[in-house]
């Protein structure tokens, strides 16, 4: 038994992007992320749209082949070679409840494909009552195994793309966003139920989220990503109470709180300009263009991720 | 007497598909006051978009008015014709979409889509128009006005987009600019840049706004008055303290607690049960009953009317009324809250 269940070092992923008709240049989408996550935790991971932090979740289960770095599930190096079988271990909730499913398949169908891919039903009796306990497991009515996935509403098909997940008994989910499609008041119902299975199954997830109260409700530890780089690492309410990177400063800063009292009395700090194009990425720390206090060393060198007590990473010259 | 800029008086509006009749929004009333910043928030399917849509009069096809009336200055828009709400769409009111990566046309530069606006509107020429485009970029906070009006929208991010469509909205100067959840498809730091925007043109131009969204935070930060949409009609109404500290409406009340704590207390999120409501197949008496942990027998079969909880706060449910009659039990003053009696007896 390892220390961490998921250690992810290094971690590289480019998009190869055509310029012309023989040149293709490669886009950074993640580049070097190394985190790891223990048994039964949940690390957070925010950022802005096309921060890479989707593709972090994607390449660390080899959706896509890593353009470089190591992935590890309890000790054990997972390659492209070894994946089918770490598969039952590794899964993933997707984002959109309504393009995951296929509308072709039935509830038990749907729910069904990783038990017969992983051939972990003996007969199709147990392959049936394995369908219903999921389906009870995550709050489906399992009278409605015989259903597709259209007469669902958003909430319950999030329900059934976590059954699906659920169905090989993994000990890590990946959880791209899957909150992020459904109304205010079906979301609470999707977060208790990510909980519950945390606390009975010991279930240990990547929560993926660009909601930073929903990251930190989840989550014991948040990473934040910008550009394809983590830029700083905590503690779930450290992170949110006292963030030192300069960019997750900006980040906090322009959540809008839900209490108009708060609101009023709290400053943004805005940042200026828009997100760099990943083609042309700025040299060094990638975001020395929006940042005020960047320098000369800043546009010379990466900074690298520096423990500033506690656990407490951050990755900046200037602190 | 506060001068009010709108006053939406029990708007229906109904979308007549093969599957029967939608009401999107069922008799929803509100006034506008100048200068003041209004809320409508509610998850998807609550009326808020076709709300905003009513008023300007751009509802797609199977979409009609069927009641009620839009007053603009004492005007009725409902009665405008088809040329008249044409000179009156995007000089007296103009909107804002969601998604300004499908709202602006990809096949004409900014500046062209731009002076369009500005010259149906206005009697400027094609230079004097030019010149308030790029007036107006400067004042939406985009740099270098000149070059960006000769460029094409997928040339510009999303955040300059919204940006554009703010200047479009704005360049004739309305009096009320309705924004229909402006910031969901935009990025938080870039949501904020535009908030802010938005919070300092409207002080500096002195117009109303709407704001339509589901983010309760969004609203907290923008609005002087929120309306709180359920199944097309309007369940809560207050000033944003009122809503937030005080509401009195069970489906507010859940709203606010299904959302996580922001002062990071990890407690466990109470949902709202059950799924959003179904148009087709509406319950006969409060929409929200069926999701409602304190419905009473009188919830099922009764509409409940919107009740003054103070000054100015207003709430559409029956729990109130039970509270107002048995607080004024012996007063014997409220006709409604006789029949909540009735109901509770039997």
């Amino acid at each position: 038994m390892s220390e961490h269940l998921i250690e992810v070092r290094d971690l590289k992923q480019y998009f190869p992007v055509r310029v012309g008709f023989f040149k293709s240049i490669p886009l950074k989408a993640v580049d070097g992320v190394s985190f790891t996550i223990n048994a039964g935790e949940t690390l957070g991971l925010v950022g802005e749209s096309g921060c890479g932090k989707t593709t972090v979740g994607r390449s660390l289960l080899h959706l896509y082949v890593p353009t470089g770095g190591e992935v590890y599930y309890d000790g054990q190096l997972v390659t492209e070679r070894n994946i089918q079988g770490f598969r039952k271990n590794m899964q993933m909730v997707f984002q959109d409840p309504y393009s995951s499913l296929n509308p072709r398949m039935t509830v038990s169908d749907i729910i069904g494909e990783p038990l017969d891919i992983h051939k972990l039903c003996r007969n199709s009796k147990e392959r049936k009552d394995r369908i219903r306990e999921l389906m009870d497991l995550v709050g489906l009515n399992t009278e409605h195994a015989n259903r597709y996935a259209h007469e669902f509403s958003g909430g319950q098909r999030q329900r059934i793309g976590i059954a699906r997940a659920l169905a090989v008994n993994p000990k890590f989910i990946v959880c791209d966003e899957p909150v992020s499609a459904l109304d205010v008041s079906i979301q609470a119902q999707i977060i208790n139920t990510f909980e519950d299975l945390q606390a009975k199954l010991g279930i240990a997830y990547l929560f993926i989220a660009h909601d930073i109260f929903v990251v930190r409700h989840m989550s014991q530890r948040i990473a934040v990503m910008y550009l394809g780089r983590v830029v700083e690492t905590a503690d779930a309410d450290e992170i949110c109470e006292k963030p030192m990177h300069p960019y997750t400063i900006s980040l906090m800063s322009a959540v809008p709180v839900p209490d108009p009292k708060i609101a009023r009395s709290s400053k943004r700090i805005p940042l200026q300009g828009d997100v760099p194009s990943p083609l042309k990425m700025p040299s060094g720390c990638a975001f020395r263009t929006r940042c005020k206090y960047a320098t000369e060393q800043c546009a010379l060198e990466c900074p690298k991720l520096t423990d500033r007590g506690d656990g407490h990473m951050v990755a900046c010259h200037n602190m | 007497m506060k001068d009010f800029i709108l006053d939406v008086n029990d708007l229906h509006t109904s979308f007549f598909t093969p599957a029967g009749e939608v009401r999107a929004v069922n008799g929803v009333s509100f006034k506008l006051a100048k200068g003041k910043v209004l809320g409508i928030v509610g998850e998807s399917g609550s009326g808020k978009s076709v709300t905003a849509y009513s008023i300007l009069r751009i509802l797609d096809n199977p979409g009609r008015i069927t009641q009620g009336q839009i007053l603009f200055k004492g005007q009725d828009i409902t009665k405008f014709s088809k040329s008249e709400m044409r000179k009156f769409r995007g000089s007296r009111i103009s909107i804002i979409f969601q998604d300004p990566m499908t709202s602006l046309n990809p096949v004409y530069t900014v500046g062209n889509q731009l002076t369009e606006a500005i010259r149906l509107h206005t009697d400027r020429n094609r230079s004097e128009a030019w010149e308030r485009a790029a007036e107006m970029l400067t004042l939406v906070g985009v740099n270098e006005p000149l070059k960006r009006l000769k460029q094409y929208p997928h040339e510009l991010s999303g955040g300059m987009r919204q940006r554009v469509m703010i200047a479009m909205a704005l360049a004739c100067e309305p009096d009320i600019l309705i924004a229909d959840e402006p910031t969901t498809a935009l990025d938080v730091t870039i949501q904020a840049q535009i908030l802010e925007l938005m919070q300092e043109l409207q002080k500096k131009l002195g117009m109303s706004i709407i704001i339509i969204t589901h983010d309760l935070g969004v609203i907290a930060d923008m609005c002087d008055e929120i309306i709180v949409m359920y199944a097309g009609r309007v369940c809560e109404r207050g000033t944003a303290d009122e809503i937030f500290y005080n509401p009195c409406h069970e489906y507010t009340k859940g709203l606010l607690k299904s959302i996580p704590s922001i002062v990071g207390k990890r407690e466990r999120l109470v949902p709202i049960s059950g799924t959003p409501i179904d148009l087709l197949n509406m319950p006969k008496g409060c929409a929200f009953c069926e999701r409602c942990d304190s419905a009473m027998k009188i919830c099922l079969t009764e509409t409940p009317e919107e009740i003054r909880m103070n000054h100015d706060h207003l709430a559409a449910c029956w729990m109130n009324v039970a509270e107002v009659y048995k607080s004024e039990r012996a007063g014997e003053n409220a006709p409604a809250a006789a029949e909540v009696k009735e109901a509770e007896d039997e």
